[in-house]
């Protein structure tokens, strides 16, 4: 009961800030003033804020940014060992720290290293948790960007990346993060830069009690859809989420900005209505799968959590099964991928449904920024279904769905299943699911769950397989290089696309969009692409293990 | 000398990101670790540290063993978890166990650095040594009473179907926990021998312990974290009769400690109930 009192107060709470903070952000990309601060980092940067980009230029931008940071983080973990706050640990070894450069940069936050023993207080806070702002507001302005795409009329052009990007930073990710660092703090998260200490346990054996600038990186690492955990417990640490409340606290955090986002491009498109539908939906599919991820934890299946008599292996006492199960769920509906509890020890059905989350396309509500663009391709390609079933040329939102925009919106979809797929088989093919902890179906999860988690750009780990050869740092890294930019640019292209256009007026034959039979149509179209892309992978995976 | 513009955008992308390092990547953390000197948060920034006379004895936020030199349990104190960070409890090796709920069968080996057990194993026989220093049942579904998982590997005749040819008790080199299976005996298992690879299916077998066993869950499971700083009151309760012999006190006084360092659910709906071991552990000590 209490566990599901947990839930409603989470909907609750994001229902109530679904308008305020949806408008907020709304007036942050819309605006026409820039404050003192804003201009100034213009400057400092060297760009003109009234410069219009076409959606080339908005993607050149965005990619030239995030090449720079690939190569910056690479060579900060290279030599972390000669700058400042290393506290003693070497450097990074290449294929650790191109996965780390790459899974950083694309908001995955893929961790192929332990925290607390691989990465200096510099890194952490300077290299990492940079990252974990700037990749979170290029995901929100590459959404704006497509959103604009809908609004524009035959204009071309999709707003200015370095406008966007700096003013998400600056008003919507810092004053939240500054507020949660405190609140945080208040529960007890530690925030130093000590190496740690050692302290003598009751018993007389040492203990080295770590250190960290860990609540201000915890604050963006739940706000950006990050995940990254400073150390390798991640979230279940007792220094990175100390109570329940703090546990609430981040997954409420975690959906916010990918909720409240939908109000935004209602706000744009100048019908609200159309923000309702989109965030029905997102709705729909993350209650029932909350839900879903809740109950088969509670109901504790398996040969050990019988025999323990409660699927309690890899969770947090002061969690509890229910809100571990709920936190499992939040982190793979976004792209998040922190956990309070080790997705690996869950069963069989418990631990699928965090796969199918980030099987969905992580669009309910996904990550920050991707979460809404995802989920308006998939409206795109509804739309067009729905043309298909009457016989005429769909349009959303007043603007056609030809054969250009269908192309762009099919290659999205094809993108994550197609990396996943045949980076699993490619794992099997050449003998290195052999790192796998378990064998048989739970050996091919494990498997699995690693590409769809890098493809998706997620970052939360099944665990339970070592990854930090040089083949899977690399393979996974290219999963993760691929999964983020190849459909951001589709994204933008399709924005261009829709961008040039002019609107069409509605007509009587015009599917409305804002009403319950098209958010039904959406989920369904959902749930039916991601059952015929991975049923199969999932039927010799977790289903084989759950039904044997 | 105009650059061409692959070349301007990328010194503006370089330009930009140096602004956003300095601004979020130092200034704001730094921040945050100056106003974690304020009196009042420092103790928490710092760690949650507690000292006892002048010796640091741990951090509140973070669990510990209370085991003698040797791992084994010191009767005295109140018991963690189960950890799985280390070696128990180690904050430089942070870790779950990561082992699946169908990991039931052990690498059985001569030299111990191959052996493995399953996690059923694991949970049984931590469920066996706690019933023993508890003295009560330490009994569980699917555990063997010598505390091993409970699996046989069945071999039938024709692969999934058909008669029962051949059963091996699969965690067992000893005498089986069953007789028979299907009408045939069942032969203890060999080391270093695959059983399912032969095509054995892996048939774990309940068994008739209580479907609610004596021994808590959270008394035979690795938490996430391995640092799991609590434990359920149901365990603590467990634990009352022992450190009340040991201690010298009344179960009553134990069971009022207990109460008074119970943290029940924050707000009525938040997290489970738990008992902080180490501020109960040291409200022993001050006794």
């Amino acid at each position: 009961m209490a566990g599901w009192l947990f839930v409603i107060t989470l909907v609750l709470a994001l229902a109530a800030v679904y308008r305020p903070f949806g408008d907020y952000m709304y007036r942050v990309v819309s605006g026409p003033r820039d404050n003192v601060v804003e201009r100034g980092v213009y400057r400092l940067v060297g760009v003109d804020r009234n410069a219009e980009q076409t959606w080339g230029v908005y993607a050149r931008s965005v990619l030239a940014f995030s090449a720079v940071s690939i190569l910056f983080l690479f060579a900060f973990v290279r030599l972390q060992d000669k700058l400042w706050l290393s506290l003693g640990v070497d450097p990074v070894n290449s294929h650790v720290a191109w996965n780390t450069a790459v899974s950083f940069v694309t908001n995955t936050n893929w961790q192929a290293y332990s925290g607390e023993s691989t990465m200096g207080h510099l890194v952490q806070m300077a290299g990492l948790a940079v990252q974990n702002f700037v990749s979170a507001a290029v995901g929100i302005a590459v959404a704006v960007a497509f959103v604009r795409g809908f609004a524009a009329r035959r204009s071309g052009t999709l707003g200015n990346f370095w406008v966007d990007l700096t003013r998400i930073t600056l008003r919507v990710l810092l004053p939240i993060c500054v507020v949660a660092t405190l609140i945080f703090m208040i529960a007890g998260m530690v925030q130093n830069l000590s190496g740690g200490t050692d302290v003598t346990t009751l018993t007389g054996a040492t203990q080295h009690i770590t250190g960290g600038p860990v609540a201000s990186q915890e604050a963006i690492k739940e706000l950006g859809t990050n995940g990254g955990g400073f150390y390798n417990a991640n979230s279940a640490h007792p220094f990175e989420n100390p109570t329940a409340w703090t546990n609430w606290l981040q997954i409420f955090l975690i959906f916010l900005i990918p909720f409240s986002l939908p109000r935004v491009f209602g706000r744009m498109v100048g019908q609200n209505r159309q923000g309702y539908a989109i965030v029905a939906v997102m709705a729909v599919l993350a209650i029932a799968s909350v839900a879903l991820t809740v109950a088969f934890e509670v109901h504790g299946a398996g040969t050990v959590p019988q025999a323990v008599g409660a699927a309690m292996e890899g969770k947090e006492t002061r969690f509890g099964i229910p809100n571990s199960a709920a936190f499992a769920a939040a982190t793979t509906l976004t792209s998040t991928g922190a956990v309070n509890s080790f997705h690996d020890s869950y069963t069989a059905l418990g631990g699928m449904m965090p796969m199918v989350n980030m099987m969905l396309g992580e669009v309910a509500p996904g990550g920050v920024g991707s979460g809404l663009y995802g989920l308006l391709v998939l409206a795109v390609i509804t739309v067009f279904v729905a043309g298909l079933m009457v016989g005429r040329t769909p349009e959303y939102l007043g603007k056609k769905i030809g054969a250009r925009e269908m192309k762009l919106a099919s290659s999205y979809f094809l993108i994550t299943p197609a990396l996943v797929l045949i980076g699993t088989a490619a794992a099997f093919a050449t003998g290195h699911n052999s790192t796998a902890l378990n064998v048989g179906p739970h050996g091919l999860s494990e498997v699995l769950y690693a590409f769809t988690s890098a493809s998706n750009n997620n970052g939360s780990a099944f665990a339970g397989i070592t990854v930090n050869t040089p083949w899977w740092d690399t393979a996974l890294g290219l999963a993760m290089l691929l999964g983020r930019f190849l459909p951001l640019v589709l994204v933008l292209a399709l924005a261009g696309s829709l961008a040039r256009q002019k609107a069409t007026p509605e007509s009587e034959g015009t599917l409305p969009t804002h009403q319950p039979l098209f958010v039904g149509l959406v989920v369904g179209v959902t749930v039916v692409l991601v059952a015929l892309t991975f049923l199969p992978a999932l039927a010799l995976g977790p289903l084989a293990e759950g039904l044997s | 000398m105009r650059l061409p513009t692959w070349l301007t955008q990328h010194i503006a992308a370089l330009r930009a990101l140096l602004v956003f390092t300095v601004l979020l990547g130092l200034a704001y953390p730094l921040a945050f670790v100056a106003i974690g000197r304020v009196p009042g948060l420092s103790d928490k920034a710092d760690g949650s540290l507690v000292t006892v006379g002048d010796t640091t004895v741990g951090s509140s936020l973070v669990g510990q063993s209370y085991t003698d030199a040797d791992g084994n349990p010191d009767p005295r104190y109140f018991q963690s978890r189960p950890s799985a960070a280390g070696d128990g409890y180690d904050p430089t090796s942070t870790s779950a166990s990561n082992l699946g709920p169908e990991s039931v069968v052990d690498t059985l080996s001569d030299n111990p650095d191959d052996a493995s057990q399953s996690l059923l194993t694991q949970v049984c026989a931590r469920s066996l040594a706690v019933g023993k220093l508890e003295g009560v049942n330490g009994s569980r579904p699917y555990c063997t009473a010598d505390g091993v998982g409970a699996v046989l590997a069945v071999f039938y005749r024709d692969g999934l179907t058909g008669p029962v040819t051949r059963v091996v008790s699969v965690n067992q080199t000893d005498k089986p926990f069953l007789p028979t299976y299907g009408g045939v005996t069942v032969e203890p298992a060999q080391n270093g021998k695959d059983y399912q690879a032969l095509g054995g299916v892996i048939t774990p077998i309940r068994g008739n312990a209580p479907s609610s066993p004596v021994v808590p869950a959270d008394a035979v499971t690795a938490s996430g974290s391995g640092l799991d700083p609590d434990i359920s009151p149901a365990y603590a309760t467990l634990q009352a009769p022992r450190i009340a012999r040991e201690r010298g006190l009344t179960l009553d006084q134990v069971h009022k400690l207990i109460a008074d360092h119970t943290d029940g659910r924050a707000l009525g709906f938040l997290g489970e109930p738990a008992v902080n071991v180490l501020e109960l552990n040291l409200s022993l000590d001050g006794k």
